[in-house]
């Protein structure tokens, strides 16, 4: 299994990026469920419209942990906008490849940061992102 | 990438073992001169014909059987597939019902899941908390119906050893074939096929220190079966091909290895395994065994670690050189929880942290040692990551 992983993905899942708890977040995203499996939370600091800070904690797979660390990396300093921009692939290509059956773990990457912003929209302009829904509540309709 | 952790400690004996080097040896000699078809009536079919039939005695001898009952096949799943489609077809005119349990393994799931789409009725009965199946309710499922009772000796995510000949003596009251999935069982605890009253088991020598590729199903003489390959008259015509002559040499070498060293193996492995289980537990906050807490197999411990993810964890202890199993894959969309341990009525959450230690019969108190040091900084430092832990316990 450790095989299947690239040297960019073990990096950081053994030495993880922000990880941890932030004071006083502006926007908190939380994606996954118990039941699901992965659960990613993810925090956020913006000034000026500039993500100045990013936080993430995770339970799940190693793939999982390295998607949650690159985009807190991807998204530091990047305005609202830019960060809105961010995709799985994108999340999938700065970690220089994942294996296929692990290609969802990028997903929650994306959705754990769309959901922080979503979060820090409704609190300052009272409207998330328009039009946004996570994916895994699509494919885990429960 | 393989790590550069000095120490190796191999804790992953109920997916494969090691081939002990006396089977590699007996290996290399007969892959040598046994190479003769053994159909063909000449010297060299001969010698092959020889090396087969003496490890079929080893085998036979191992369960309590007899040569002409043993089957020879390629693994353990090839044996429960067999045996299950085998002897459900063989006696489907008389009913088609079947009874089974929520912890088997894939080999059997899948095969009864394809026998229901055939028009098959399959009750899978539950466990309790500790993964013991029930005898009676074993005999509550029985109907008029019911031709086959298949079911696992002992799950090799929680080792619970299940009470089989208990079972087998309610099975055989009513005249209805029972099949044993003793894959993680043959070779490791004592086991007779006459005892327990079954009429199919299933083993694999990979599980007790012979190769991998080779297996056997025991048929107890009279029961009918299905072929599963058709085209030669090998074993009795109901396994066709030309045997795997190196593998039959090794398993009956393993067999006859497994049968004079078990208790000793046991002797050893037990306390090795009561020290992992109590370190674990002493160690680990908010960590609980599953599987039964000492009705279970020899060198097997197993648990949950809650609040973190199986694989992460078997990820950093290979970092330390350690080689475990979880019963959660990240595989698809989700993870998935093994239905072993949910079958425990442990919850889906706390089923992601599960882990398996099988020790090996050279596995030694420094091992446990070792893995009882590692494993505790691994999980706090899983834990500092997880956004389930501070919620239950208050951020630290």
């Amino acid at each position: 299994m450790v095989e299947q992983y690239n040297p960019t993905v073990m990096d950081h899942f053994m030495h993880p990026r922000n990880m941890g708890d932030m004071e006083n977040p502006d926007g908190v995203g939380h994606i996954g469920n118990p039941q699901c499996g992965d659960i990613m939370e993810m925090y956020i600091k913006v000034k000026d419209n500039v993500i100045i800070d990013v936080k993430f904690k995770t339970f799940g797979c190693g793939a999982a942990i390295a998607s949650s660390s690159i985009v807190t990396e991807l998204v530091k300093g990047k305005t609202i906008e830019e960060a809105l921009k961010i995709t799985n692939q994108q999340v999938v290509d700065a970690l220089g490849g994942l294996p296929p059956i692990k290609r969802h773990c990028s997903v929650l990457g994306e959705d754990a940061l769309k959901s922080a912003i979503d979060d820090y929209l409704k609190k300052t302009t009272g409207k998330g992102i328009e039009g946004w829904q996570p994916h895994e509540e699509e494919e885990h309709a429960h | 990438m393989p790590t550069e952790a000095k120490r190796k400690v191999y804790f992953d004996n109920m997916a494969n073992t090691p081939p002990d080097h006396r089977v590699i040896e007996t290996m290399l000699l007969q892959t040598k001169e046994a190479f003769g078809n053994p159909l063909n009536i000449h010297d060299f079919g001969e010698k092959t014909a020889e090396v087969i039939e003496s490890s079929r005695k080893n085998v036979a001898e191992l369960i309590g059987a007899t040569p002409a009952e043993i089957i020879f096949t390629s693994c353990g799943s090839e044996s429960n597939n067999f045996a299950i489609r085998g002897i459900a077809k063989a006696y489907e005119k008389k009913g088609k019902h079947i009874i089974s349990s929520a912890i088997e393994h894939f080999s059997v799931l899948q095969v009864l899941k394809a026998l229901e789409k055939e028009g098959f009725k399959v009750t899978y009965l539950p466990v309790d908390k500790n993964g013991v199946i029930n005898s009676q309710a074993v005999a509550k499922a029985i109907t008029p119906e019911t031709i086959l009772v298949t079911l696992t000796h002992a799950s090799n995510e929680i080792g619970t050893i299940e009470p089989i000949a208990e079972i087998g003596k309610i099975v055989k009251d009513k005249g209805i074939i029972f099949h044993v999935d003793a894959v993680q069982t043959a070779g490791t605890i004592p086991l007779n096929v006459a005892e327990f009253q079954v009429d199919a088991l299933t083993l694999s020598a990979n599980l007790f220190y012979g190769p991998t590729g080779i297996a056997a199903l025991y048929l107890k003489k009279g029961t009918r079966i299905v072929p599963f390959l058709v085209g030669g008259t090998q074993e009795e015509g109901k396994r066709a091909g030309t045997q795997n002559i190196p593998g039959i040499s090794g398993m009956g070498k393993a067999a006859e290895l497994a049968k004079q060293e078990m208790n000793a193996r046991s002797e050893k492995l037990i306390p090795l395994r009561d020290r992992l289980l109590k370190g674990l537990t002493e160690k680990i906050d908010d960590f609980f065994i599953t599987g039964h807490p000492t009705n279970r197999l020899p060198g097997h411990a197993s648990g949950v670690v809650k609040y973190i993810e199986g694989e992460s964890m078997s990820m950093l202890l290979n970092m330390e050189g350690i080689a475990v199993s979880t019963g959660s894959a990240c595989v698809s969309k989700a993870l998935k929880a093994s239905h072993v341990v949910l079958a425990l009525g442990v919850s889906p959450e706390d089923a992601h942290g599960s882990l398996v230690f099988s020790m090996g019969k050279d596995a030694s108190v420094e091992d446990v040692d070792y893995v009882l040091a590692k494993l505790p900084p691994i999980v706090k430092r899983l834990r500092e990551m997880s956004p389930l832990y501070p919620k239950k316990k208050g951020a630290k």
